[in-house]
This record gives structure tokens, C-alpha cells and sequence, in this order.
């Protein structure tokens, strides 16, 4: 009995969330990915590295077809969400969103108060019956992001008053708050200090047991402590998609190779 | 010398001026421009400026305080009784002045020798019938002072613009000398340039600034005289308009405040959801193509004249309200009505409102959409709770202003809504407004010392006090909610 439950947990573990096969993005005339093969799996942090400017950011946006706000970006290829195609034309890119999150590059709170920023998903989405519970949701997601002992004084205060670290992790825990199934985050630590991003590398480990994770980082490092799974885009063209200790440590490609120890970027 | 042929040597002058202290800065370092402190663009700049400004103040302080001399002079040829009283003094210097033109006209059109006016004498000649041979028509004869004044007048303004000319004219050498003599390459013409630049803006914007006091100035005094003519106490908590021009009238402002009031609220209520409607959807919904169609089509509407909107207020939205809502629900029957000049005046401001916020909507950054979408959240949700408390500093700032434009709105209320001044609920009747009463009590000939004209003034000035009010409600709106979420 106790066997098969860890069997089945292994399988859902390796089970893909999102397949994504042969995407291809033109901004204009301008072709910024090339060919992407990926696969996102449960219950895994999958981590996006490279240099600026490679597409990481691109593709990211087009896990939860944030592109269909930019005028200029034609998607095409196939993205398997759970096995349904995420640009058919009868899915909904509003629920869409709200199984698949994200937390951007540049923080940008909502003009709102904190508490606000926190509940807008719940409130949005009615995951919550009461206000208690709202409470009780906004206090554990600001716990998580490692921003409630700095704000649950001023909880009424503008968002948008705080600093840029700490707006940063307003948008985490407004992302986590809205219970997605994949977190898509797009370099979440960039303005944190080594404390902070700490916490929310912890987070993003926590998250792992409900979600699946997809992180954009520029550190090395912070790609090897938190992900299983890491992609190195280059160019617009996926270089290298594998278990983050064997790219790491037994780069198949030299671009790989070049980039992890230094040379390009 | 006339004073454009005058300014155009000043400005040629200037102009030479440049040349030379730019080419003088040059040869100062032998062509080597790095030991120069500024670059010698400035120097030119500068020389220029030592010649344009000091010549510039010369000639205007001249035609300011020529004339004063001129009228002081020529009083002396009138007798004491007359200088005595300053209006009666006023009117006889306005004469001189006319008939010193009009014998200036002899000349230019040859009719008159030098020699000949010179000798021109009211005993002998009518000089009134040469004067209105010249289209210089006078009221009465001409008095032998009046003419002698007259010549005193032309002759001083003749030699006054040969000294005026000479006098700037060697002001302007001067500068240039002063301006040449100031280039060596240690000397900061830049930042001398950069000075009078910022000097230049200040005086550009305290224009703007003076005649804004000249404005209240000019109708502060009015009111004052209306007030020590009719009790203000009166004024402003009387509930009755009745104006009489032949005296023994009441003239209580609060109808009028409420009519304006009334009006503009029913403007504002028509004028605020269809303008923030029309906003949203074109900043938010519609597609780039049709944006560059629609936008464009609803600014003709603030294009048209408010007159050809009273035209429409009048024979289209008055009746139409009349027939199918006032006469059927027995509120009156009156065409002319709170109603019809209030939803004329909203449509009116339906542009203004929607051009404003939709720039307001369309400058809150994208990423707090993208945020806001990336939560799975729609587009109506996203502009509710979103975009909109962005947007509201702004969108309550084009608000008040609307609002301000309505206040002040004439044309429209004076077609559409009539004339009678009315403390009434109903808004299907037929009610006016201050602006309207303003014209009213100004038009046709009316005795400019009598409270009935007078009170035209102290209404400007409440209205002004009012538009003031709610202007700087919105500034201070709008600055509390920047200083919150920026
Ligand atoms: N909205 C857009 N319109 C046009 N081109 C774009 C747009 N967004 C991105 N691009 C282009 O697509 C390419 C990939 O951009 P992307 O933002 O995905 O890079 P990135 O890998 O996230 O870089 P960084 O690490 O600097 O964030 C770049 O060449 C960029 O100029
Ligand atoms: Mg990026």
C-alpha cells in the first residue's frame, strides 16, 4: 500500500503540465523564438537562463498567452495544457490565467492598498467566503513572500509605496494569493537582497509541493539551488533543456558550457 | 521716424551685433574655440542682447512717457477752470489730440502747406468743416485753445520722435560698443545668455499672471461701486431678481446661483458617463483603426460653435422634451427649460471629457494591465479596479474642469433655457444663469453708474470666484492622489 502511493506520486511528479512543441514568436518582422520545445513538469521548479535579450521573457508570456496584449507578437506552434491546446480558439485566456500566474520582470503593484493588491485574485476569482478568510489568505500569502513582518502594520498603505524590493514581493504574493497551478515568475529576486531572496527561494521550493514553478533568472546560482529542470535559450533558440545538475555540471553544448561558466552572456 | 522702421534698424543692428561679437570672440583666440569659455555663438548672442535690450527699454519707456509730457504740456494752453476739473481736462485733451491728427492729415494729403496750418486761426477760419473734409469729425467748433494745443502738440510729437529715434539709436551704439568690448575668452557668455533667457520666460508668464489681476482688478473696483450703491447683504441672500432700469429694483443673486447650479449639474450628469463611457472604450476596447476614425469624429463635436448648439437646444431638444416628457408628465410647458440646456451644454462637453480622460487612461502604464490580466482577470474588471483609481486623479481634474466650462456656459443657456431668473425644483422649467444675466444687464444703453448695470460686475466676480474655487478644488485633488500612488 504505502509502496504504491510512492510509486504514484513518481508518476505524477514526471506527468507534463505543459508541453510546449515547435513555438515560434515574431514581434513584427522581427523573430525573437525559434523552434521552442519545452516541457514543463508538476511538481518541478523548471528554470529559464540566458542571455538578455535571448526570449526567455517571450516565452514565458506565451505560457499564459500574455501576448495576445502585445499587438505586434504573432504566436505560432503548439502549447499542451494539460493536454488542450492553449490557443484553441475556445479556450478563455481569463481562466486561462488564472491556472497559470505570473509575476513580472518589473514589479508593478496596483495603484491600491496593500491588503488590495494582496485580494485582488481571491476577490476576483471568489476563492474566498468571507471576510476573515480573505484576512487569512492575504496574511499567509504575505507571509510567504516574506513581506508580512514589514507590512502588517500598513496594511491600509498604498502598494506603491513601498520600495522596489518590497513591491517586488507584494507581486509574489499577489500572484501565489490568486492559487495558480503554474507560477510563471520572470526574474522575482532581481531587486531583493540576499535576505529576501532567500525567503523567496524558499517560497518558490514550498510552492513546488502545489504548483509548478517556472522561474527566469540571471544567477547561476539561484538556477541551480531552486530548479530540477533548467532551459538555456540563446539567440532566440532553445541551446539546452535538462536536469539542472546535468546541464550544470555536463553541458552538452558548448554555448551552454560558454554561458555557465562566463564567457557569452 | 516711425517706431516699426525704428525697431527694424534695432533688430538689424542686433543682427550685425551678433556677427561681430561672434567673429570677434573667434579672432580673440586666434580660431582655437577650445580657449574660449563659452562657445562663440554666445559671444554673439550676448553682444546682440547688450544692443536689443537696453534699446528695446529706451523706446518703450519713451512711448509711455512721451504722451504723459505731451498732455501735460498742452494743458497749460487751457484755462484754469478747465485743468481744474480732470474730466473736463480729459475731454479737451481728447480733442486737441484729434484735431493735431487731423491737421497732420492736412499735410499728408497736401490740402495744407506747413506754413498754412501754422497760420490756421479759429477767428478766421472754420477750422471744424477743414477737419471734417480730413473724416476728423468733432463735436463742437474748434476753441482758439483747443487749436493752439493742438499745434503745441504736433510740433513737441515731431521733434519728441526725432529725439526718441536719436535717442535709442545711439543707445543701441552704445550697447554694441559696450557688448564688443566685453569679448575675451574668459568672459561666461553662456551663462549671461542663459540668464536672460530665464528671464525672458519670466516675463512671458507673468503676462498671463498680470492680466489675471487686471481682470479681478478692473472688476473688483465695479463691484465695489455696486456694492456702496445696493446692499451686499441683499445681494447675495435675496431670493428675487427683478431688475428695473428705471430704478427701485431687487436684486437678489440666489436664483441666479441656483438656475447655474440647477444647469450645470444636469450638464454634468449627462457629460460624465457618456464622456468616461466613450473614454474607456476608446482607450481600452477599441482597435487602433477604429480609434483613428472615432476619436477624431467626436472632437468635431467640440469644434462647433456654442451658438449653432443653442440653435439645436432651441428648435430640436426643447421642443422633443416639451411634447414627450414635460407636457405628458404635466411639468410645464415650456420649450425653453433646465433640462433642454443642461443636456445641450453635457453633449457639449461629451468631447471635452472623453479626449481628456482618454489621454489619462491611455498614460497609466501597461504593466499595471499586464499585472492585473496575468491574474486572470478581464478587461472590465482590469479597467474597474485597475485602470480607473489610476486614472481618477485625472479623470476628476478633466471633471472639474468640465464642470468650470459649464458654469461659465452662455450662449446655450440664453437659447435653451430662457431668461427668467426662478427658484423652482422643476427642471422642465424655464430658469437662467449668471453669465446670461451678465449680457442681459450689459447690452442695450444703459447708464454705467446705475446698481442695474453695476450688478453685471459683482456677478462676474462671484462667478469668477467660483470657477476659481473648483479650479483649485481639482488641483488639489488631483496633487493629493499623485502624491499617494506615484
Ligand atoms: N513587445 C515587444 N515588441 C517588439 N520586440 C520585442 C517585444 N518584447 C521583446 N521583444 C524582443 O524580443 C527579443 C526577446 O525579448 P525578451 O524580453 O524575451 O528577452 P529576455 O530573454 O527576457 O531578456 P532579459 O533577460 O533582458 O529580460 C528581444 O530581442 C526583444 O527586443
Ligand atoms: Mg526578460
Amino acid at each position: 500500500m504505502k509502496d504504491q502511493q510512492i510509486e504514484e506520486r513518481a508518476v505524477t511528479a514526471h506527468t507534463p503540465r505543459i508541453t510546449a512543441r515547435k513555438v515560434n514568436v515574431h514581434y513584427g518582422t522581427s523573430h525573437a523564438l525559434k523552434d521552442v520545445d519545452v516541457d514543463i513538469l508538476a511538481n518541478t521548479v523548471t528554470a529559464f537562463i540566458g542571455p538578455s535579450g535571448c526570449g526567455k521573457s517571450t516565452f514565458l508570456r506565451c505560457l499564459n498567452r500574455m501576448n495576445d496584449t502585445v499587438a505586434s507578437a504573432k504566436v505560432t506552434g503548439e502549447i499542451l495544457l494539460d493536454g488542450e491546446n492553449i490557443y484553441d480558439p475556445r479556450v478563455d485566456p481569463v481562466r486561462l490565467r488564472a491556472k497559470v500566474g505570473m509575476v513580472f520582470q518589473k514589479p508593478n503593484p496596483f495603484p491600491k492598498s496593500i491588503y488590495d493588491n494582496v485580494a485582488y485574485g481571491p476577490k476576483i476569482h471568489g476563492l474566498t467566503r468571507n471576510k476573515a478568510e480573505l484576512d487569512e489568505v492575504v496574511e499567509s500569502c504575505l507571509r510567504k513572500a516574506a513581506l508580512w513582518n514589514e507590512v502588517k502594520d500598513r496594511l491600509d498603505a498604498p502598494g506603491t509605496g513601498l520600495s522596489g524590493g518590497q513591491q517586488q514581493r507584494l507581486c509574489i504574493a499577489r500572484a501565489v494569493a490568486t492559487a495558480p497551478e503554474v507560477l510563471l515568475m520572470d526574474e522575482p529576486c532581481s531587486a531583493l537582497d540576499p535576505i529576501a531572496t532567500a525567503q523567496v527561494e524558499e517560497l518558490i521550493d514550498e510552492l513546488r509541493s502545489q504548483f509548478s514553478v517556472v522561474i527566469v533568472t540571471h544567477s547561476m546560482q539561484q538556477a541551480a539551488r531552486v530548479s530540477q529542470k533548467t532551459a538555456f535559450f540563446h539567440l532566440g533558440n532553445l541551446v539546452e533543456f535538462g536536469k539542472t545538475e546535468d546541464l550544470f555540471t555536463n553541458p552538452k553544448d558548448p554555448r551552454t558550457e560558454s554561458y555557465i561558466t562566463g564567457r557569452i552572456g | 521716424m516711425s517706431v516699426l522702421l525704428l525697431l527694424a534698424i534695432i533688430l538689424a543692428l542686433s543682427g550685425l551685433a551678433f556677427i561681430l561679437g561672434r567673429a570677434r570672440s573667434i579672432s580673440k583666440v586666434s580660431g582655437n574655440i577650445r580657449d574660449l569659455h563659452s562657445l562663440p555663438g554666445y559671444y554673439g548672442w550676448h553682444t546682440a542682447l547688450t544692443v536689443l535690450f537696453p534699446s528695446i527699454v529706451v523706446l518703450v519707456l519713451w512711448l509711455v512717457i512721451q504722451p504723459m509730457v505731451l498732455s501735460n504740456g498742452a494743458a497749460k494752453f487751457f484755462p484754469e477752470a478747465t485743468r481744474a476739473d480732470s474730466v473736463a481736462l480729459t475731454l479737451a485733451l481728447d480733442d486737441a489730440r484729434r484735431v493735431s491728427r487731423g491737421l497732420d492729415a492736412m499735410i499728408a494729403n497736401g490740402s495744407k502747406s506747413e506754413a498754412e496750418i501754422a497760420a490756421l486761426d479759429t477767428a478766421t477760419t472754420d477750422v471744424r468743416a477743414l477737419l471734417a473734409e480730413v473724416n476728423v469729425a468733432l463735436g463742437s467748433d474748434v476753441s482758439a485753445e483747443s487749436l493752439d494745443a493742438a499745434k503745441y502738440m504736433r510740433a513737441a510729437s515731431h521733434s519728441g520722435g526725432f529725439w526718441m529715434a536719436l535717442a535709442v539709436m545711439a543707445v543701441a551704439g552704445v550697447g554694441l560698443i559696450f557688448g564688443l568690448s566685453q569679448v575675451h575668452p574668459e568672459f561666461r557668455a553662456r551663462n549671461r545668455v542663459e540668464k536672460a533667457v530665464l528671464g525672458l520666460l519670466i516675463l512671458a508668464s507673468s503676462i498671463a499672471i498680470l492680466t489675471t489681476v487686471g481682470i479681478v482688478w478692473s472688476m473688483l473696483s465695479e463691484s465695489i461701486s455696486f456694492f456702496k450703491m445696493y446692499p451686499a447683504g441683499e445681494f447675495f441672500f435675496g431670493l428675487t431678481w427683478s431688475p428695473n432700469f428705471s430704478g427701485g429694483s431687487t436684486l437678489g443673486f440666489l436664483p441666479l446661483l441656483w438656475g447655474t447650479l440647477y444647469i450645470t449639474f444636469v450638464a454634468i450628469i449627462v457629460a460624465v458617463p457618456l464622456g468616461l463611457f466613450t473614454a474607456i472604450y476608446l482607450a481600452e476596447y477599441a482597435s487602433p483603426k477604429l480609434r483613428s476614425w472615432i476619436k477624431p469624429l467626436i472632437e468635431i463635436i467640440a469644434g462647433i460653435p456654442t451658438v449653432v448648439f443653442g440653435l439645436f437646444a432651441l428648435v430640436t431638444v426643447g421642443p422633443i422634451l416639451r411634447d414627450y416628457f414635460a407636457q405628458p408628465l404635466g411639468l410645464g410647458t415650456s420649450g425653453s427649460s433646465v433640462m433642454t440646456a443642461g443636456i445641450v451644454i453635457g453633449i457639449l462637453n461629451i468631447p471635452f471629457i472623453s479626449s481628456l480622460a482618454d489621454d489619462i487612461i491611455n498614460s497609466v502604464p501597461q504593466s499595471l494591465r499586464d499585472g492585473s490580466f496575468g491574474l486572470g482577470a478581464t478587461r472590465s474588471e482590469t479597467v474597474r479596479q485597475v485602470i480607473l483609481p489610476a486614472a481618477l486623479p485625472g479623470i476628476v481634474g478633466a471633471v472639474l474642469l468640465a464642470t468650470s466650462r459649464a458654469i461659465g456656459e452662455t450662449m446655450i443657456v440664453t437659447m435653451g433655457a430662457g431668461a427668467a431668473a426662478k427658484l423652482s425644483l422643476n427642471p422642465f422649467e424655464a430658469m437662467t444663469t449668471m453669465t446670461v444675466k451678465i449680457v442681459g444687464q450689459l447690452t442695450g444703453d444703459t447708464d454705467f453708474a446705475s446698481p442695474e448695470t453695476l450688478v453685471a460686475f459683482a456677478l462676474g466676480i462671484t462667478l469668477f470666484v467660483l470657477t476659481l474655487g473648483l479650479n483649485i478644488l481639482a488641483l488639489y485633488i488631483v496633487r493629493k492622489y499623485r502624491e499617494q500612488y506615484e
